[in-house]
C-alpha cells in the first residue's frame, strides 16, 4: 500500500509539533523516520495511524483520503515502543485480537495467529502469559499482533527502543529479513542513526517538526543537508564559518608520529579508533582509523587531511532554514 | 471524528452531569434542609447559640472529641505490629490473613457493637472502654491497609543503609522508618478518626444512656425529644469538625501522593523476626477473632445450655417489630441489592470524571462520607417531608444507603480507571477495534475485579448501614441493624438472644459477601 502525507502539520495547545510535512511512502518501501527526542515523530506516527488528527494537511492511502478515518477502520497496523500487550491475555489472545475483533471465523483466526508468531519466530509461546515475556519477546508479540491483521502500512515506533546490547541487534536482523520477506510498506520511528541506516530504503530526518532531509541513508551520509544533520548523522569536524560550514570526514584525516599537533585523547570502538588531535593553532579535530598501531595520547603527530573528504555545507541557525 | 466527538461530549455530560444531579438532590438539598431548620425561625435568621452554648451540648462535644482521639490512638498502637509483619514479610497464608482483617471493617457498627455485648462480662459492656476496644476493633483494618500498603512500598534498603552506617534497630525506627512513615501514619489517623468522631451505631449501643456523641445527641434530640432545631443546630456543629478534619487529612494525604512504590516480594521472616512475626499476626487474628466469636456463642447459649432457639424466634411474631423478624433479613437483602445498583450506576459514571481529572467532582462525592450517615437520615427527614414526601415510598432507604455507599465504589474504580493504559485502547484501535469494542475487550475485563470489588464492598455497606436508615426505614420494612437496634432496646434476655441471632445472620452475609469480593481481588495472585 502506497502513504502519502500531504503537507500535515499538528499543533497542540499552541506548540506546533509537526509542521508542514509532505513525504510519499511507496508501496513495499521503507522508510525510517529518524529524529532526536521531541522532534514530533511519535506524533507523526500517531497522524498516519488516525490516533492523532492533524490540524492540516492529508493523509492519503493507496491516493485514497483517509485523514478522517478512525484508527480501526485504517488498516494500518501500529507496533508501540513498549509493546502495549493486552495483560489480561495470553500471548495467542493478544496476536489474535485483530482478527477476533474484525469478526473472523475461528479457523481463519488459528490461521492469522500461527502464521504471525511463525513470522516472529515465536510458534510454541501461544498460550504464555504475558507477563512472563521478556522485553525482546513481548515486542515479537506486539509484532505478531499488527501481522496477524495483516495490514497495508506497518507503522513501528522506537521498536527496539526498550532492548540492549546484542537482543537489540539480532531483533534488528530479524525486522530486516522479516520486511524484505513480506515487502511490506513500513515507516520506522527511531531516534538510533544506526537503526535507522540498517532498517530504511530511505531516512526522513525530522527537526523540530520539519523534514530537514529525505535520503537513501548512502545519499545522507555523503551530503547531509547542513551542519545540524551532519552533526546528528555523527560527523565531528564541523568548523562553522559565516553562512557555510566546512565539514571534514574523520576517515580522510591522517595522523602520523611528527610536528604540528598532539593527541589528545584515544578511544577505541570496536574495530575503530577514535583519535582526538589539537593542532598548534587551538583546533581540534577528530580521526578514525582502522589501524591496531597507532599514536598514543599525548605523542606529537603530523595531521595530513585529504581533500577528497572535506566538503561544504549550509549553516542551520535553527530559525530560518528547515 | 465529528460525530465522535459528539459522543465523547454526551458522555462527558452523563459522567458529571448524573452524580452531581443525583448529589443535588439527595445531598444537598437535605443539607440545605438541615441549614435552614437550624438557622432560621419564622422566617428570620436565628442563630442557634442557645443549642451550641447548653452544657449538654458541650459535654456531648468534649466526650466525642476525646474518644475520637483516645480511639485513634490506641488503634495505630494496636494495628502497627499486624502492619509491620504484613508490610515486610510473606508468609503462608498471607493473603488469608490480609482478607480477614478487613472483614471488622465492613461489619456493621451494629453487630460490632453487639459483639462487645456479647464477649465482655457484665458491668464492663456500657463502658468508655467498651466503646473504645469496639472502636480499635472496627478500626484495625484501616491502620493496617493505609500504613501497611506505604510501608511495604518503602525502600528495605534505606533501612539496610542506616544499619551500614552504625543505626541500631532502635534508632533506626525512631530516625528513617517513622519519619518515613509518617505521612501514612497521619493519613490513617486521620480517617480512624473521623470514623470515631462520628460513631453512631457503636456508642448508640455500648454507650447507654450516659455516654453520647454529636451524631448520637443528634439522633436523640431529633428522634426520641423532636427537637428538629436542636437536632439541626448540633448537625452543623458536626459538620464544622467534620470539614475541618477532612481539609486536614487531605492536605496530609496529597503530601503522602507519590511515595510508595511497589517492590518485588517480600522476603520470608528468619531467626527472630519469625516469632515476632508470628506474634504480630497470631496475637492480632484472635483478638479480632474474639469478638465474632463470642457473639456466635452467645447467640447459641439458651439458659444453661446450647441451642437453636434465638434462632427459631427469628420466625415468632413479637411485640418489638411489626413483622416477624426474618422478613427484616429479606427487607436488607432487597434494600441492598437496590442500593448497590444505585452507588454503581452513579459511582462509575462518577469515577471515570473523577479519572478523567475532574477533581472538584472527587471533593464532593467525599462529601457524604464526611456528612455522616445520621446527618443523611435527619436530613432526609427533613427535605423530604411534604410537599415531596418521600418517606413512605421503599425507595427511600436504598437510595440513603447508595448515598453513603457511592464514595466507596468511587474510591475502589478510580485507581483501576487512572491505571487504565490509554495506549492498550489505542492499539486495540489500530488492530480495527471500535471504541465499543475497546471497552467490551479490553477496558471492561481489564476492570472486571475491581467492579466487583466496588460493588461487593457498596453491597456490605448498603447491608450493614444503620445511623441513616433507622431515620428512613418504615417501621412495618425494617432492615436487620434496624431490627437488632429495637430488640436491644428492650429489656429481657430473650430479645438480646434474638438480636444476637440477627447479628449472626447479618454478620455471616456480609463477610460471605466481602471475602467474595475481596478474593476476586486477592485471587490470580496479584500480591
Amino acid at each position: 500500500m502506497r502513504l502519502a502525507l500531504d503537507h500535515v502539520g499538528v499543533t497542540l495547545d499552541g506548540t506546533r509539533i509537526v509542521d508542514d510535512v509532505a513525504i510519499d511512502v511507496a508501496a513495499g518501501e521503507r522508510l525510517a523516520v529518524l529524529g532526536p527526542s521531541g522532534s514530533g515523530k511519535s506524533t507523526l506516527l500517531r497522524v498516519v495511524a488516525g490516533l492523532q488528527a492533524p490540524t492540516s494537511g492529508r493523509v492519503l492511502l493507496d491516493g485514497r483520503d483517509v485523514t478522517h478515518v478512525p484508527p480501526y477502520r485504517r488498516g494500518v497496523g501500529l507496533v508501540f515502543q513498549d509493546a502495549a500487550l493486552f495483560p489480561h491475555r495470553d500471548v495467542e489472545g493478544n496476536v489474535g485480537f485483530g482478527p477476533k475483533v474484525a469478526g473472523l471465523d475461528e479457523d481463519e483466526r488459528r490461521t492469522r495467529i500461527s502464521e504471525a508468531l511463525a513470522l516472529v519466530g515465536l510458534g510454541d509461546s501461544g498460550q504464555r502469559v504475558v507477563g512472563t515475556l521478556s522485553g525482546g519477546e513481548a515486542q515479537r508479540v506486539a509484532l505478531a499482533r499488527s501481522l496477524a491483521m495483516r495490514p497495508g502500512v506497518l507503522l513501528l515506533d522506537e521498536p527496539l527502543g526498550s532492548l540492549d546490547g546484542p537482543l537489540r541487534l539480532r531483533l534488528q536482523d530479524d525486522l530486516r529479513a522479516l520486511f524484505e520477506r513480506l515487502s511490506l510498506t513500513v515507516v520506522h520511528v527511531t531516534h538510533d542513526v544506526g537503526e535507522a541506516f540498517a532498517l530504511g530504503d530511505r531516512v526522513a530526518i525530522l527537526r523540530e517538526g520539519r523534514l530537514a532531509q529525505v535520503a537513501t541513508p548512502n545519499e545522507l551520509w555523503a551530503r547531509p543537508a547542513d551542519d545540524w544533520v551532519a552533526r546528528f548523522l555523527g560527523l565531528r569536524n564541523i568548523v562553522r564559518r559565516g553562512d557555510r560550514a566546512t565539514v571534514t570526514r574523520p576517515e580522510a584525516v591522517r595522523v602520523r608520529p611528527g610536528q604540528g599537533a598532539i593527541v589528545v585523547s584515544v578511544d577505541r570502538d570496536g574495530p575503530l579508533v577514535h583519535l582526538r588531535v589539537r593542532r598548534d593553532d587551538g583546533s581540534e579535530l577528530e580521526s578514525v582509523t582502522t589501524e591496531a598501531v597507532h599514536p598514543g595520547a599525548g605523542e606529537r603527530v603530523t595531521v595530513e587531511v585529504e581533500p577528497s573528504g572535506v566538503f561544504q555545507v549550509p549553516v542551520w541557525d535553527g530559525a530560518t532554514s528547515g | 471524528m465529528d460525530r465522535d466527538r459528539r459522543a465523547l461530549t454526551l458522555g462527558g455530560v452523563a459522567t458529571v452531569g448524573v452524580p452531581v444531579a443525583f448529589l443535588a438532590v439527595f445531598f444537598a438539598w437535605p443539607l440545605l434542609a438541615i441549614l435552614e431548620r437550624s438557622l432560621v425561625s419564622d422566617g428570620k435568621l436565628d442563630l442557634p447559640f442557645d443549642v451550641l452554648t447548653r452544657r449538654s451540648t458541650l459535654d456531648v462535644a468534649w466526650f466525642t472529641l476525646w474518644q475520637a482521639t483516645a480511639s485513634t490512638a490506641l488503634t495505630l498502637v494496636a494495628a502497627l505490629p499486624l502492619a509491620w509483619a504484613l508490610a515486610r514479610f510473606s508468609f503462608r497464608g498471607r493473603a488469608l490473613v490480609e482478607a480477614l482483617v478487613l472483614v471488622p471493617f465492613v461489619l456493621p457498627t451494629v453487630v460490632v457493637a453487639t459483639a462487645f455485648l456479647a464477649l465482655l462480662p457484665d458491668g464492663a459492656e456500657r463502658t468508655v472502654w467498651a466503646i473504645l476496644l469496639a472502636h480499635v476493633f472496627f478500626n484495625v483494618a484501616v491502620v493496617v491497609r493505609v500504613v501497611g500498603a506505604f510501608w511495604a512500598g518503602l525502600d528495605p534498603r534505606l533501612d539496610d543503609a542506616a544499619a551500614t552506617l552504625g543505626a541500631t534497630p532502635v534508632q533506626r525506627h525512631l530516625r528513617v522508618t517513622a519519619p518515613l512513615l509518617a505521612p501514612a501514619l497521619a493519613s490513617a489517623a486521620s480517617i480512624v478518626f473521623l470514623f470515631c468522631f462520628t460513631s453512631f451505631g457503636v456508642i448508640v449501643v455500648l454507650g447507654g444512656i450516659r455516654y453520647a456523641t454529636l451524631e448520637v445527641e443528634i439522633y436523640n434530640q431529633a428522634a426520641r425529644l423532636f427537637d428538629l432545631r436542636a437536632a439541626a443546630a448540633l448537625a452543623l456543629l458536626q459538620l464544622a469538625a467534620v470539614g475541618a478534619t477532612v481539609l486536614v487529612s487531605g492536605r496530609l494525604e496529597r503530601r503522602l501522593g507519590g511515595a510508595a512504590s511497589r517492590r518485588g516480594p517480600a522476603p520470608r521472616p528468619i531467626g527472630r523476626d519469625r516469632i515476632r512475626v508470628g506474634l504480630a499476626v497470631g496475637c492480632s487474628l484472635a483478638l479480632l477473632a474474639l469478638p465474632p466469636l463470642a457473639l456466635v456463642l452467645r447467640s447459641l447459649e439458651v439458659g444453661d445450655g446450647y441451642g437453636l432457639d434465638h434462632y427459631a424466634s427469628l420466625l415468632d411474631e413479637t411485640p418489638a417489630l411489626l413483622v416477624v423478624p426474618w422478613h427484616a433479613l429479606l427487607n436488607s437483602l432487597l434494600f441492598a441489592g437496590a442500593a448497590t445498583a444505585i452507588a454503581l450506576v452513579v459511582g462509575i459514571l462518577a469515577a471515570v470524571a473523577v479519572a478523567r481529572g475532574r477533581r472538584g467532582l472527587d471533593a464532593l462525592l467525599m462529601l457524604p462520607l464526611g456528612a455522616s450517615a445520621v446527618m443523611l437520615g435527619f436530613g432526609f427527614l427533613l427535605a423530604f417531608d411534604d410537599p415531596w414526601d418521600l418517606r413512605t415510598s421503599a425507595a427511600i432507604v436504598p437510595i440513603v444507603q447508595a448515598l453513603v455507599a457511592i464514595p466507596f465504589v468511587v474510591r475502589s474504580l478510580v485507581p483501576a480507571l487512572r491505571a487504565l493504559e490509554v495506549r492498550l485502547a489505542e492499539a486495540a484501535a489500530v488492530l480495527g477495534a471500535s471504541p465499543w469494542q475497546v471497552r467490551r475487550e479490553v477496558e471492561l475485563p481489564l476492570l472486571a475485579r475491581p467492579l466487583a470489588v466496588a460493588a461487593g464492598l457498596a453491597f456490605a455497606v448498603a447491608l450493614g448501614e444503620f445511623g441513616a436508615t433507622v431515620f428512613v426505614a418504615r417501621a412495618d420494612r425494617p432492615t436487620v441493624p434496624v431490627a437488632i437496634f429495637r430488640f436491644l432496646g428492650r429489656p429481657g434476655a430473650d430479645n438480646v438472644g434474638t438480636a444476637m441471632a440477627l447479628s449472626v445472620a447479618l454478620m455471616v452475609m456480609v463477610t460471605a459477601v466481602a471475602l467474595a469480593s475481596e478474593r476476586s481481588l486477592v485471587g490470580r495472585g496479584s500480591r
